[in-house]
């Protein structure tokens, strides 16, 4: 994995519901809650599945392999964070069609992104007394 | 009751008004608010006493800073209104959600007259820092943490709208060819229109390499491509359409509403990133007519981010899908003598960002005549009127008796 720098980030707010996808990158896993009965992935979290209503619900990675649904290169200073501009991307997980986030691009220059290009999730790391989080961060497959 | 009946023709538009507009007037919002309503009532030809229903969006709410200037019970205690319903809320079919609401009220006999209002003091509020100083989490200071939807969006450096929207642009220009080039005439049209509205806020010409040149936001977004914060109040009168027959104005029917959402109620999660909940209300409005996107004679269409216009030509049926960027290209068809008068105030772009009821205000003076020197040269008698985006989106079809 390559270095990236880690800017100042507004982290979440951790409960029960979303421990597994902000931490599941101590152990290099990307991690969503799947419906055990029909296998359905679920994001954001939910008490039970948005299918067939089951709360037989556990938690399971996934490749980390996903597309790059769309993206906006942003070149405005909102707040403190990555020095613009920066891409912000929603991608979509391999494993299951609408199973989908918003993320950053990274290790991609501006010009290089395209809409459905293959991508790899990589993990930005950031300490925190109430445990530390890894930010889901995508970069180019190749 | 007819099950088969359209229920919100029961209802009309009656009268409208605005308080003083500005980029900042630190003036208490209230009291703009306040002046908007008594202007709308007085305009219907109403006095206070006949106002039996409030209905408002988003309601009082401190977070962010001045995104409310007043909620529902503020007006009803300030102006002494007995209500027969009242409502407010911000989870609604975008910000007309709560004239739809009124339009229900009125039909159902609840309310006569609905008095409803959208106030605003974004330009104050973030005074000269800008547009960090409302910002959630103050900016980052103070170990904010993030939780609900806006983790999932802030800790990847996505805190505004603009971003969000950016990336349904990015992806329906990419499906469709659709140029930043394109896209300028929403704001170039905009601007047009605000040179002859005395009360907007930019009207100095902009021209296509003005546009071209200025900074990026978030592509494909520039920064003309963005609302213009600003303080001011717009407030409408919904009435029963059978007891505005003598009223000032000519009753503008409400001949059908969209209020439909039919994907997920999200931003990131909607299953076709090119469309938004538009898509539902657009569908559900032309399922309540007769009236064909044809007959339509001018549109009022939310640019809170100029893409969002693109959105609802689209799901308005008023061009084809996909086609938004040739029908604007060049601005011909949108402009005010053109076949689809659009924006005619100028919009949020220009005349800014009064959130939703600028584009109602205007639609129904354009309808009235009472437009001024921006007045289309034959008053329209079917306009359409569209609010909102993302996953919060609502429309109306308005027609002068």
């Amino acid at each position: 994995m390559p270095d990236i720098e880690v800017p100042f980030r507004i982290l979440p707010r951790l409960n029960d519901r979303n421990r597994a996808f902000w931490t599941g990158g101590a152990e290099g896993e990307l991690r969503f809650w799947r419906c055990q009965d029909c296998g359905f992935y679920i994001h954001p979290p939910q008490p039970l599945c948005p299918i067939d209503y089951s709360k037989n619900l556990a938690v399971e990675a996934v490749s980390g392999r996903a597309t790059l649904t769309t993206y906006t290169v942003n070149y405005q200073n909102w707040m403190p964070g990555p020095e613009p501009p920066y891409i912000v991307a929603i991608v979509e997980i391999v494993e299951q069609p609408s199973l989908r986030l918003t993320t950053n691009l990274v290790n991609c220059v501006p010009d290089d992104a395209r809409i459905g290009m293959p991508v790899r999730v990589v993990f930005e790391h950031h300490p925190d007394p109430e445990g530390d989080i890894y930010l889901p961060l995508f970069e180019p497959e190749n | 009751m007819d099950e088969n009946e359209i229920i919100e023709r029961r209802a009309c538009v009656s009268g409208v008004g605005q308080s003083e507009i500005g980029r900042r007037l630190y003036r208490d919002p209230l009291e703009l608010t306040l002046d908007a309503c008594l202007a709308a009532i007085e305009h219907a030809g109403l006095t206070v006493a006949d106002i039996d229903g409030i209905s408002t969006y988003p309601g009082a709410q401190g977070e962010p800073r001045g995104f409310s200037g007043a909620g529902a019970y503020d007006v009803m205690d300030a102006l002494r209104i007995e209500c027969g319903w009242y409502n407010s809320g911000l989870e609604t079919s975008g910000q007309l959600g709560s004239v739809i609401n009124a339009c229900l009220a009125v039909a159902s006999g609840l309310a006569t007259h609905v008095l409803c209002f959208r106030s605003v003091w974004e330009g104050s509020a973030q005074g000269e820092k800008g547009r960090s100083a409302v910002m959630p989490g103050g900016g980052g200071g103070g170990g904010f943490k993030a939780s609900g939807f806006m983790q999932w969006n802030l800790t990847f450096s996505a805190p505004s709208a603009a971003i969000w929207i950016a990336m349904f642009a990015q992806k329906h220009f990419d499906k469709y060819g659709i140029t930043r080039e394109q896209l300028a005439w929403i704001a170039l049209n905009a601007r047009r229109n605000a040179e002859v509205n005395p009360n907007a806020i930019y009207r100095e010409p902009m021209t296509v390499d003005d546009y071209m040149n200025v900074r990026m936001i978030c592509t494909p977004f520039c920064l003309y491509d963005c609302d213009v914060p600003c303080d001011g109040a717009t407030a409408v009168i919904v009435s029963r359409r059978d007891r505005a027959v003598d009223l000032r104005n000519r009753p503008l029917r409400v001949e059908a509403v969209g209020s439909r959402i039919d994907g997920r109620p999200s931003w990131d999660q909607f299953d076709d990133l090119t469309k938004m909940a538009n898509r539902g209300a657009g569908k559900q409005l032309w399922e309540r007519t007769d009236l064909k996107p044809s007959d339509v004679q001018m549109a009022q269409l939310y640019d809170g981010f100029s893409w969002l216009t693109m959105s609802w030509l689209e799901a308005l049926g008023l061009c084809g899908e996909g086609e938004s960027g040739a029908f604007i290209d060049g601005g011909a068809n949108i402009a005010r003598d053109g076949k689809l008068p659009l924006n005619t105030h100028g919009g949020q772009l220009s005349s800014g960002r009064l959130h939703g009821y600028g584009f109602l205000h205007e639609g129904a003076t354009q309808m009235w005549g009472q437009a001024g020197e921006r007045q289309v040269a034959t008053p329209p008698e079917i306009g359409v009127i569209g609010a909102g985006g993302g996953n919060t989106c609502g429309c109306l079809l308005l027609v002068r008796e």
